[in-house]
């Protein structure tokens, strides 16, 4: 019987829950990496067993670890002790250094601050690990402040595929509350040289060659609380999912409004529809329904709390504008959680799984794509990141 | 041999104890000690500062012999007891939270 291991980031340290495929009984094992905050952790489609995860404090700085047993122990890659008298340290598995080099091109040391002043790019954290689809030593990082780094050796060295920030749009990036963060990356499964990638509060981008070159993909977008609402850029994205089956089709939870895009991004149109607010943060699609997607809808900026105090995940078969909520077995009283961007998932057993943690340490679980909730865990910190994997 | 001490959540991640010792060749310095530190122990560099800058990290202090050594240049002598390992430095995390 197929299994399910999930992995859940918190602001306190990383926890994995494991299943088998009745997704009934629960293991919980961690806190990993306890008092760190954990912003993202990812497994490799490749060899599911390695696994990534992004650790960090205001502290201390940015760790990376590795696991090459599904989480039951972790290794900072490339920190081994150094042995040779003089050499220089080996541990660069957390070096994330901008390219300003003439080399690439484009040196870019600046962005736009709140101010409307120009300010200099300042790594803070790595917020989204996306695993290679075809290698598992090579993985994606999307930093703070905004840029996209490839390692290629499993996470211990890291080089920036500077084309993203030096394609002319930069100097104009400016962060959102949360900070200027490069939260989505996907990966087209059936050409790996498409990339998407997603920037608060920059918008979405694409390459096609495999991040030498890039291009803005927000037309359709359209931000009030920007001075220019259809600009090219500036536009706060939260969030962008995609089906594997059509990775032309995007789905987007944008600060306010959900979008969609038939075309890789090249345009998109608001599927908000009968939502009863369209401000939040996930957004997810089934895994065997292509039009199937999920939301939390969240009050306003202002009050990052479901409505009502009720926790709704909201479920369209249509792809959008028509929308139905899901609340059997979610607290639907005095319930003021948040759902962050990256804190949903899916498994792809046959009933499929839907997985979204809260500010408030649940994770809750429908095994059956939305009608029925429960929660696997109900006390762990606020939880950052939740990734789902299906195991033979 | 130089006596570091580390707060909790380097120890963890450098899978020691609380109180490591390092080699210093030449001037017993905050850059000498740090850069033996970071040579015996990989994991830690840009924990303690900056891999690029060399700065100091803003909620991390340094202190010996009862003195706030935070703001000292990187090349000034530490003193003496430390040099000799009498006494340990310090790296302890600023206190946040509520």
């Amino acid at each position: 019987m197929s299994r399910v291991r999930v992995l859940v980031g918190t602001k306190k340290g990383a926890f994995i829950l494991t299943a088998d495929g009745t997704r009934e009984n629960w293991e919980v094992s961690g806190p990993f990496f306890a008092g760190w905050e954990i912003y993202h952790m990812k497994g490799s489609p490749v060899d599911p067993d390695r696994l990534y995860a992004s650790q960090t404090s205001g502290w201390f700085g940015q760790v990376i670890q590795r696991s090459n047993d599904g989480g039951k122990t972790w290794e900072t890659p490339g920190g081994g002790v150094t042995v040779v008298p003089g050499e220089m340290p080996k541990g660069e598995s957390n070096k994330f250094v901008y390219d300003v080099s003439e080399v690439s091109g484009k040196p870019l040391h600046t962005h736009q601050w709140y101010d409307g002043t120009q300010h200099p790019w300042e790594f803070k954290r790595v917020w989204h690990l996306e695993p290679s689809v075809t290698d598992a030593e090579a993985v994606y990082a999307g930093v703070e402040d905004a840029a996209l780094f490839l390692s290629s050796d499993g996470g211990a060295s890291w080089k920036e595929l500077s084309g993203l920030r030096g394609h002319g749009t930069g100097p104009r990036w400016q962060p959102g509350a949360g900070g200027m963060c490069l939260h989505s990356i996907m990966i087209d499964p059936r050409n790996p040289e498409r990339i998407y990638i997603a920037i608060s509060a920059a918008g979405a981008f694409r390459t096609d060659d495999g991040g030498k070159t890039w291009k803005p993909i927000n037309k359709g977008l359209f931000s009030q609380y920007i001075p220019e609402p259809t600009a090219e850029v500036g536009h706060c994205v939260h969030h962008i999912a995609m089906h594997a089956s059509r990775p032309d089709v995007l789905f987007m939870q944008k600060h306010w409004d959900v979008m969609r895009s038939d075309n890789g991004g090249d345009q998109w149109t608001e599927v908000s529809g009968n939502l009863p607010t369209d401000f939040g943060f996930v957004i997810d699609v089934h895994a065997h329904e292509p039009e199937t997607i999920y939301v939390v809808p969240i009050k306003s900026d202002s009050e990052h709390f479901p409505l009502e105090g009720k926790l709704r995940v909201y479920r369209s078969r249509a792809g959008g504008n028509e929308w139905e909520a899901l609340t059997r077995g979610l607290p639907q009283r005095d319930c003021y959680v948040n759902v962050f961007r990256d804190a949903m998932a899916v498994d792809s057993l046959d009933s499929c799984g839907i997985y979204f943690g809260t500010t408030g340490g649940q994770v809750f679980i429908s095994p059956d794509g939305g009608d029925n909730w429960s929660a696997i865990v109900q006390n762990l910190p606020a939880v950052l990141s939740v990734e789902v994997q299906t195991l033979p | 041999m130089i006596r570091v001490l580390l707060p909790a959540h380097l120890r963890t991640l450098a899978r020691t104890g609380s109180e490591v010792t390092v080699e210093v060749i030449g001037d017993v310095t905050q850059r000498s000690v740090l850069d033996a530190l970071e040579a015996n122990y990989p994991m830690l560099c840009g924990t303690v500062r900056d891999h690029v800058t060399k700065e100091r990290r803003a909620f991390l202090r340094f202190f010996a012999c009862g003195e706030d050594l935070s703001h000292e240049a990187p090349d000034a002598l530490l003193p003496s007891d430390v040099a000799s390992g009498k006494e340990p430095f310090m790296i302890i995390g600023a206190i946040a939270g509520g």
